[in-house]
């Protein structure tokens, strides 16, 4: 059976919207999304509420696993792509893809370059990184529990592609936070 | 009261869809234009439809709304613009700088320092600073990924043989955390400065050009000099007629045949917001 989406379509997507906008202009702040469709396994409220914010007929997505597929085709109009490496938009339930499998973008065209929903167990503020860049007035700190063990290696190579590079949205129940490319992350 | 028969903010949801999508792009490449599809709008071009796209796409009922041409919030873009929205929204609006959630502004940064709770959304003519000295659009993308901006110094470095100094007074060429030159949309140069490091977003929409982008908050956004030639805001040497404020960015008006100038604050709410003249300090 296929569970709901938004409640609202067009007033959740834009609470949800902003609150994205939010997390992805102050890189780690975290954020608790304000509506939240039924997320169908495996994927989380916060993961499924982005997308239906910002997926549709133009923007191909790829799935770790095609459990949630049915659910975002229906709600979501979007095409389900077989293959990650040439998506705007892909999510990883499971293990993160490594970031240089997805699209770049060009030294030209930096913004068809893939975002990257990625669901962790837990964000946590105040404490972990310590990130950098525009969007942060000195120093913002996350931690976040469920990333690959060779991530922060994987963001550096990935920022020092700028401005070529992937976007990450960090999905944790009903919450999320924003890795935009030109974000640096030093070990906290 | 909103306006049967349109969608919440007169953008149907593919639209905004498509531009919220170019927004978080352009977060996340602060000073890249990113092209998107702009629409038609109920008003032409030149009167800030990219401003209204982005704003449609942003806004939520629970915003309050404030829009403002060349600094006043009662000229007839501002007016129109600004019941556009409450009228297929049905959001508060202002005329306060401290009480809108949304600013939507033609040509001025207010005089108030914006907080990060707020958006600044500007209307621009034309998003690509180098398009005087460079025509074909192919060629000036390959050199903001070259980050090849020579032909702009060369610019700058011939005002100042020609001139004595820089002559551009508005539309002053930034670079937006030491990447990409942006153009600040025609703002005068002496509200340059309050793009840098704004604790505010900062959204651009070019309607007719079909490009966005952005300044996320705290980014540093620096006016292009040289060493020995400082950049300068320009203001003039005056006082406002009505507020008396030495600070602020001056409208001129030519009040009498005889060529009297007074000199006004453009910023209208900052102005009102300001205690009157006394009469004998006239």
């Amino acid at each position: 059976m296929i569970t709901a989406g938004f409640n609202d379509p067009v007033l959740d997507s834009q609470r949800c919207f902003r609150a994205v906008l939010d997390a992805m202009s102050r890189p780690g702040r975290i954020h608790r999304l304000p509506a939240l469709p039924e997320a169908p396994a495996p994927l989380n409220p916060a993961a499924a509420a982005v997308l239906l914010t910002l997926v549709d007929a133009d923007t191909p997505v790829w799935l770790d696993q095609p459990e949630a597929a049915d659910w975002l085709r229906f709600h979501a109009g979007c095409p389900v792509a077989a293959e990650p490496g040439a998506v705007p938009f892909a999510l990883a339930a499971g293990a993160m893809p490594a970031l240089a499998s997805l699209c770049q973008g060009s030294e030209e065209e930096p913004h068809l370059a893939a975002t990257l929903l990625v669901q962790v167990a837990a964000l946590r503020a105040g404490q972990g990184w310590r990130l950098a860049g525009p969007g942060i007035e000195h120093e913002h700190r996350l931690e976040v529990v469920g990333l690959p063990a060779d991530f922060l290696a994987q963001w550096a190579a990935n920022q020092a592609r700028f401005p070529r590079g992937v976007d990450l949205v960090l999905c944790a129940g009903d919450q999320l936070a924003c890795l935009p490319r030109s974000v640096q992350i030093t070990e906290g | 009261m909103i306006e049967q028969g349109y969608n919440f903010g007169y953008l149907d949801e593919n639209t905004k869809r498509m531009i919220r999508r170019a927004l978080l792009k352009a977060v996340a490449l602060p000073g890249y234009q990113v092209p998107f599809g702009s629409r038609e709008m109920p008003l032409p071009y030149g009167w800030g439809t990219g401003g209204i796209q982005l704003t449609a796409s942003v806004i939520g009922p629970d915003d309050t709304l404030k829009v403002i041409d060349q600094g006043a919030d009662d000229t007839t873009n501002a007016v129109s613009i600004r019941r556009f929205f409450h009228r297929v929204t049905g959001v508060a609006t202002t005329e306060r700088t401290a009480e809108a959630t949304i600013i939507q502004t033609r040509h001025r940064v207010p005089e108030a320092t914006l907080g990060e709770h707020q958006i600044l959304v500007y209307q621009v003519p034309m998003p690509e600073p180098l398009f005087r000295l460079e025509p074909r659009v192919a060629e000036t993308r390959r050199m903001h990924a070259l980050a090849d901006y020579g032909l702009m110094h060369v610019k700058l470095y011939e005002d100042i043989a020609r001139h004595g100094a820089v002559t551009t007074s508005y539309n002053y060429p930034v670079m937006v955390n030491q990447r990409y030159l942006m153009s600040p949309s025609p703002i005068p140069a002496f509200d340059n400065p309050k793009l840098d490091r704004m604790p505010a977003l900062q959204l651009f929409g070019a309607g007719r050009e079909k490009r966005l982008y952005a300044v996320p908050p705290y980014t540093p956004v620096r006016s292009l000099d040289f060493e020995d030639h400082p950049f300068v805001p320009v203001r003039a040497d005056a006082a406002c007629v009505i507020c008396g404020s030495r600070a602020s960015y001056l409208d001129e008006l030519i009040v009498d045949d005889g060529g009297t100038r007074h000199f006004v604050c453009s910023d209208t709410d900052y102005c009102a917001s300001r205690p009157p003249l006394q009469e004998d300090a006239a």
